[in-house]
């Protein structure tokens, strides 16, 4: 097993993290459309998106089955699948992986539902460490507000209604949501986290991150060198 | 009245208070009759008056039927196969047995962490990784490892129990050797060499497996008796050992059809069971 850090692939891999509403996901989705016209091979891997957990999650989240651990266990197992069939093979064969969330998300909100950081951190071990890892931050009532008018209905567990910390659904998602962003912020140092202003203009952040990806781009990753490979 | 102990930190929610219940493992590789040692210790234990709950690998709620998909599909990737399966132990820790140990109950576990162990440090998973994963669980009030001799021994009593391999079992997904029973014996070999490893980490009391059932079975039952301050311990009779047995080779013929969609073979094996 290769522990984070330690894996040498010639691929780049590109992570968001955010809180919900931060605009993270639509400014990974500009960025893989311009990697694209630039004629690198690009691939795309979302959070919770494994064929072989799916079932089970959803299962467990419709009849509220989860603790703060099994919760975290699950989505570990869904994120290792990601790891192997998504995101290490190309890696491998030197593409570009774009990932909308990555651990620091399970670090974030595990260690908010109350599991033991040194635990989750463990647990996350195998994970291939990001060639640079955004972090949109936005103040959480603008998050909160992004989300309100997005969403009709926050759902049980995304609301952190498991946690009994408040009646009310928008409250206790306030609460869950401000936990998370003191994880995230803790994350920062530890974990290099690049931090982009969300409140910015979606251009605005879009140039910032297109420069920094760029430092790390190569001749050798557009798609007809993988081909030819 | 035990104190709650566990390998690393507790689990969040969880109130650590002493338990009246008892939680034995029976531990072992693919075929040394850990099943049918469960279930006789489980009549025997009820007979005398104990509450009994038995649990084992991929019988939660939660990750059990998931697991058994993805088995099914042979797609299950070296590192997801051990996440979901320590999510199928914390949901069944939480759920079945921290509660039945509260409630008193003697918790009997077909398997426990160190099989999960010792299937992912044979894949190559880092072995302070996996530990540190199953720093969740309970230390429990006794071990039993029923040990046998060699790998050959148990291809043997798979073969008997008519189960035949199976491609996990076999640990097929390693690429060890071409055939399944090449494949068995090496894979088998890998797993007692950790488990002999692990006996002296976690304290297992060895328990030799290759002696006839019968024997086992009595000196599992002298050992629990100390543990339980019961002792009216007395020997299985030949009947209710082969009526286990018995009933052991319907369940595995019962898994096997519903595993291959219930074909003829399989039924016709059950009714002749």
């Amino acid at each position: 097993m290769i522990s984070y850090g330690h894996h040498r692939y010639p691929g780049r891999l590109f992570v968001v993290e955010g809180t919900d509403g931060s605009g993270k996901s639509t400014q990974l989705a500009l960025l893989y459309q311009w990697l694209k016209s630039e004629g690198y091979s690009v691939f795309f891997s979302e959070w919770n998106s494994s064929p072989l957990v799916k079932d089970t999650t959803r299962r467990a989240k419709k009849r509220r089955l989860f603790t703060p651990t099994t919760f975290s266990l699950l989505h570990a197992t869904d994120f290792a699948d990601r790891t192997e069939r998504n995101i290490v093979p190309p890696l491998k064969a030197g593409a570009i992986v774009l990932a909308d969330r990555y651990i620091y998300t399970a670090f974030a909100r595990d260690v908010a539902r109350g599991c033991d950081r040194a635990w989750v951190r463990e647990t996350y071990k195998f994970a291939v460490k990001p060639t640079v890892a955004f972090f949109f931050r936005a103040p959480l009532d603008v998050a909160i507000d992004r989300i309100a008018s997005a969403r009709p209905q926050l759902k049980f567990y995304e609301a952190g209604m498991d946690m009994d910390w408040a009646d009310d659904e928008e409250e206790s998602f306030k609460i869950f949501q401000g936990k998370i962003l003191d994880e995230y912020d803790h994350m920062v140092n530890e974990f290099g986290l690049t931090v982009i202003d969300g409140t910015q203009a979606i251009q605005t952040q879009q140039r910032q991150m297109r420069e920094i990806v760029s430092r790390y781009l190569k001749e050798k990753l557009k798609e007809k060198a993988v081909l030819a490979k | 009245m035990k104190e709650m102990k566990f390998y690393g930190t507790a689990l969040p929610g969880i109130e650590i208070e002493p338990y009246p219940g008892k939680l034995i493992v029976i531990e072992g590789t693919d075929g040394v009759g850990r099943s049918t040692h469960v279930a006789l210790l489980r009549t025997w234990l009820e007979a005398a008056g104990h509450a009994v709950l038995d649990t084992g690998m991929t019988r939660s709620i939660l990750a059990g039927r998931g697991i058994k998909d993805a088995r099914a599909g042979h797609t299950l990737g070296r590192l997801t196969m051990q996440l979901y399966y320590a999510t199928d132990f914390a949901d069944r820790l939480e759920n079945q047995m921290l509660p039945a140990l509260h409630a008193g109950f003697i918790v009997l576990t077909d398997r426990y962490i160190y099989s999960a162990i010792a299937r992912a440090v044979v894949r190559g998973a880092d072995p302070e990784w996996i530990r540190a994963i199953y720093g969740l669980a309970l230390v429990p009030d006794a071990i039993f490892y029923l040990r046998v001799r060699s790998a050959e021994e148990l291809a043997g009593r798979v073969l008997a129990s008519g189960r035949g391999f199976d491609y996990w079992e076999s640990g097929m997904d390693l690429g060890l050797q071409n055939d399944y029973y090449d494949s068995f014996i090496a894979y088998q070999k890998l797993l007692l060499r950790e488990f002999d490893r692990m006996s002296g980490e976690y304290g297992f009391e060895v328990v030799d497996a290759s002696r006839p059932v019968r024997r086992v079975a009595t000196a599992l039952r002298k050992s629990i008796s100390r543990i339980i301050d019961d002792e009216s311990v007395t020997a299985p009779t030949a009947e209710e050992i082969a009526k286990t047995e018995m009933r052991e080779k319907v369940r595995a013929a019962i898994g096997a059809a519903s595993k291959d969609g219930g074909k003829i073979e399989t039924l016709e094996k059950i009714k002749s069971a």
